[in-house]
Order: C-alpha cells, then sequence, then structure tokens
C-alpha cells in the first residue's frame, strides 16, 4: 500500500473524522448506539453504503452534467441503501426490526454525500472506494466508542455477555438508565471529542470572531 | 464486413445488431457536453434505468427469504405471548407441537373450519375489500374503520387440554394502529400475557408497550364484570392494590395518556360484543 492509500484510509480515524471533526451522520449515531450489536450492523451498513456509492459515482463523475449533479448522486445513494435493507430484512431481520427507520436514513446521512460530493466527483473510483472505506471505518470507530460505553453502563452487558452483574441479578451494579436513552449519546461523543482535540491540539476549531471587551465606554446611548 | 461482424457475434444477430446501434448512440451521446441539455437528459434517464433494475432485482431475488423471515417473526410473537419463548425455542418446532390455529365467526361465535387456517392472513383479509367488513363510526371504539370478517385465533394445548386462547387485537393509539395479541388463560377471563408487536409510539413513552415489566403487570387480571361487561382498562396514577376492583385495572404508560386510552379503547372492542365476547362466552359454559 502506497503512502497516499494510506493517507486515505487511515485518517478519517482520528486526524479527520467523520463525526469528531467534520461533524457529520451524529443523528444516527445517538439513534443506534444503546447496543453494540446494532451499532457494528449499523457501521458495517454504513460503510458499504458509502465505499460502493463513492465508487460508482466517481466512475460516472465526467459524465455528470452539473445540473443534475445532486440528483444523480442521490438516486445512486437511494438504490444502494435500499440495496442494503433488502439484504439485512432477508439475512438479518431481527437487527434489521430494531434498526427499523435507521438503515433507509442512511441515504440522508451527511456522511455519504459528503463524500461524494468532498472526494468522488474529483477523483478515480478505486481511491473514492478506499475513501468511503476510511470513512465509514471513522464513523464505526466513534459508534463502536459509544456502544462500547453505553452498553456496559446502560444495562451491564456488552453484546449480551455480562460484564457488570446487575443489581437485580444478584450483583452489585445499578443501571445508569440515562445511558439507554438517545441524548446521552450525546455526551458521550462530547467526551470523545474532548478526547480528541486534547490529544491532537490541531483539531481545535479557531474562534470565528473575537468577542470585544466593553471596557472603552462604548454603548449604553441608545 | 458481415464476415467481421458475424465472428464477433456470440449470440442473437438480433441482439448484436442492437447492442452496436447502442454502442453509436452511446458514442454520440458521450462526446456530447456534459451540460448540453440532451446529454442531462440521457444521463438521468439510463441511471434511472440501471438503478432501477438493480433495486427491483434485489426485492424480488429477496422476497422468499424476507417472507419467511416474517411468517418465523410473527410465530415468534404468538410463542412470547404464550409464554413459551425461550432463548433456545426452536420457534418452528414448538409452535408446531403447542399451538394450534383457527377461524372464528365473530358474530356466532363458531370455529369454521372451511377456511385453512394456516394459511388465512387476518391483517391482509381486513384490507381486502372483498374479506372485510366496515366498522360503522359509533362503534368504532379501537378507530381501526374496517376488520376482516373472519378472526384467526390460536388455541395453546397441552396433552389435548386447552392451556390459552391467543387473540389478535389492534386499535389506534397516538400515533399508530398498534396490532398485538392478548393471551387468555382456559377460563377465557384471566389475562395471561399481552404482547403488542407491531406499533410505531413515542420511544420511550407510548413505545414502552412493549416493555417487559409493564406487559408483566397484566398477569392475572381478569377482562369481564361480574354483570359480564368489559371491565379491564388502563388507569392513570398507580393501582390502589387494596380495592376490590384493582382486578380489573392496569396502570397506565406514564407520559402516554393517548396510548394508555389507545390500549384501554382496543381492550374494550376487541373483548366487546364487537369482538370477541360471543366467542369467549361460548368457551366459558363449554369450559
Amino acid at each position: 500500500m502506497d503512502k497516499e492509500t494510506k493517507k486515505v484510509l487511515f485518517e478519517p480515524l482520528v486526524d479527520n473524522n467523520p463525526i469528531t471533526l467534520q461533524v457529520l451522520g451524529v443523528c444516527s449515531a445517538l439513534a443506534v448506539t444503546s447496543q453494540m450489536s446494532t451499532s457494528l450492523i449499523m457501521a458495517l451498513a454504513l460503510t458499504s453504503v458509502t465505499a460502493c456509492s463513492s465508487a460508482a459515482i466517481s466512475a460516472v463523475r465526467q459524465h455528470t452534467p452539473s445540473s443534475i449533479r445532486i440528483i444523480v448522486q442521490m438516486i445512486i445513494i437511494a438504490s444502494l441503501v435500499i440495496v442494503v435493507d433488502q439484504l439485512l430484512k432477508a439475512f438479518a431481520f431481527d437487527v434489521s426490526k430494531k434498526l427499523s427507520v435507521f438503515v433507509g436514513l442512511i441515504i440522508t446521512n451527511c456522511i455519504v454525500m459528503g463524500r461524494a460530493e468532498a472526494y468522488a466527483m474529483k477523483n478515480p473510483p478505486l481511491q473514492s472506494f478506499i475513501d468511503g472505506i476510511g470513512n465509514g471505518m471513522g464513523y464505526s470507530l466513534i459508534l463502536i466508542m459509544v456502544a462500547t460505553v453505553r452498553e456496559t453502563l446502560g444495562s451491564g452487558k456488552l453484546l449480551g455477555i455480562e460484564i457488570l452483574p446487575l443489581v437485580k441479578d444478584g450483583g452489585w451494579y445499578v443501571p445508569n438508565g440515562l445511558m439507554l436513552l438517545p441524548p446521552s449519546a450525546f455526551f458521550v461523543i462530547g467526551l470523545i471529542i474532548w478526547g480528541f482535540r486534547t490529544w491532537k491540539p490541531k483539531q481545535v476549531e479557531h474562534n470565528e470572531f473575537k468577542i470585544l471587551s466593553i471596557s472603552h465606554g462604548e454603548g449604553g446611548h441608545h | 464486413m458481415a464476415n467481421a461482424e458475424k465472428k464477433t457475434c456470440k449470440y442473437n444477430e438480433h441482439l448484436c445488431k442492437y447492442y452496436e446501434q447502442f454502442k453509436v448512440y452511446r458514442d454520440k451521446v458521450l462526446v456530447l457536453s456534459n451540460d448540453s441539455l440532451e446529454k442531462t437528459i440521457a444521463v438521468a434517464l439510463a441511471l434511472c434505468l440501471v438503478c432501477a433494475v438493480l433495486v427491483s432485482l434485489a426485492t424480488v431475488a429477496l422476497r422468499p427469504l424476507q417472507t419467511h423471515n416474517k411468517a418465523l417473526d410473527m410465530k415468534k410473537n404468538i410463542l412470547d405471548v404464550a409464554g413459551l419463548l425461550n432463548e433456545n425455542t426452536d420457534i418452528d418446532s414448538a409452535f408446531k407441537e403447542s399451538i394450534e390455529s383457527k377461524i372464528v365467526d365473530l358474530k356466532t361465535g363458531d370455529y369454521i373450519d372451511s377456511i385453512n387456517a394456516d394459511e388465512y392472513d387476518q391483517r391482509k383479509a381486513a384490507k381486502d375489500p372483498a374479506q372485510n367488513e366496515v366498522i360503522p363510526a359509533a362503534k368504532d371504539i379501537a378507530s381501526i374503520r374496517v376488520k376482516a370478517k373472519y378472526t384467526k385465533i390460536y388455541l395453546v394445548k397441552k396433552g389435548g387440554q386447552l392451556q390459552s386462547i391467543i387473540l389478535p387485537i389492534n386499535g389506534y393509539g397516538l400515533w399508530s394502529t398498534m396490532y398485538g395479541f392478548l393471551a387468555l388463560e382456559a377460563d377465557a377471563q384471566t389475562v395471561q400475557s399481552i404482547n403488542l408487536y407491531d406499533q410505531a409510539e413515542t420511544p420511550g413513552l407510548g413505545g414502552e408497550v412493549v416493555n417487559p415489566n409493564w406487559r408483566a403487570l397484566w398477569k392475572n387480571k381478569k377482562v369481564y364484570s361480574d354483570k359480564g361487561d368489559v371491565a379491564l382498562t388502563l388507569v392513570k396514577g398507580g393501582v390502589d392494590e387494596s380495592r376490590a376492583d384493582a382486578v380489573y385495572k392496569v396502570d397506565g404508560l406514564a407520559g402516554a395518556t393517548l396510548t394508555s386510552r389507545g390500549v384501554s379503547n382496543l381492550i374494550q372492542y376487541w373483548m366487546g360484543p364487537e369482538g370477541f365476547a360471543t366467542y369467549l362466552n361460548k368457551i366459558r359454559k363449554q369450559g
């Protein structure tokens, strides 16, 4: 693997993570991460859709009229999402019931559109495919981290295996119900972003403007 | 020239001709400027065609598997409400062993054996004008508008002895029509369990109808009062166990008044004279 491919593949994991740095695709990250099993399937579904749609969009990029560019991207993404949804219903019915609308909503997941617009429209298919895999992995990484925290603290289990014995089963751990509700993912993702930016200070955003101090005696004459 | 063409053409000559023509058009389109009207339309058409074929292929090819999954899921819901579902249950064999499906005519309360119960799909029948009946608005407590003429119920038997009766119920909550099963014990009066398996109520509030803790509250509640009216209902503010009528009351869902009302209504409807009352009366008399 040459240096460029490596960069495309691994940069989205930490240095340019779609969730923590680009802040895309947060909605589904909140919704599906109360359990590890649904998170893993969602991560897999999103990664395959992003990779395949990026490759397909890149393959037709030189013949895509710019006036219908977004529609072309949407049609390709939507078709792939439907195919993934059908596959899940056929081979992983229970998981597809749990994910319910969120598989369909991959269509509107900003990561897929974002990579299509930002990368696939300007790069050859193979590289776009790798970029899709990379960004999918970045998304997956955060999902897995959030799901680990939420499922362990929320239900004392991980992938159905007992980690913290619950009080009601004779153990010592009182489960934190908040962790099973979507808002808790905000806290966990927030903590992860804090961690990433402490580790890599370059990711800290600059202030868009400076707040003026009011010590000059201005104002007050209304 | 003709010879050369024949050599490259491996399959049907007609097809090859079309393919050659397609190639000519394709080359003509591809050299057009991207922003020309012709190319925009051509690209849009071609893309839609390819995507439509892809999507239809996936749907058609996977349908048998999906139908099988759905049927299996329905059996699972029924076994669940019957209290026969463990982690290692083999659904098909458990279903075959202990559950018998029957078709009931709600007006007379009799079984109808001329219809094959295993193949009858009640939810489909309720939507088919030839197989459903419209419920008059005044009687439509559960807000479902139509119901199937014949109802499919399930009997749980153990060694030939009736254990419980599983009745399909549905009704409108806050956002959605909730579909479920109510399992009564063989006395046709005591609730064994409820399972609202298909609903789209607010997650965390009305969606808590699937919560095992809430579902457990239904066990051993009674449906009919001494006078024979449907007395089972959800109440606000908890059930006072010391009162005599506590056996007819189930604690409503916190923060979900409308969903709770919907559940009360669907019980009222389906257990009432429009629903299973006649049939259940017969069972009680026989028992």
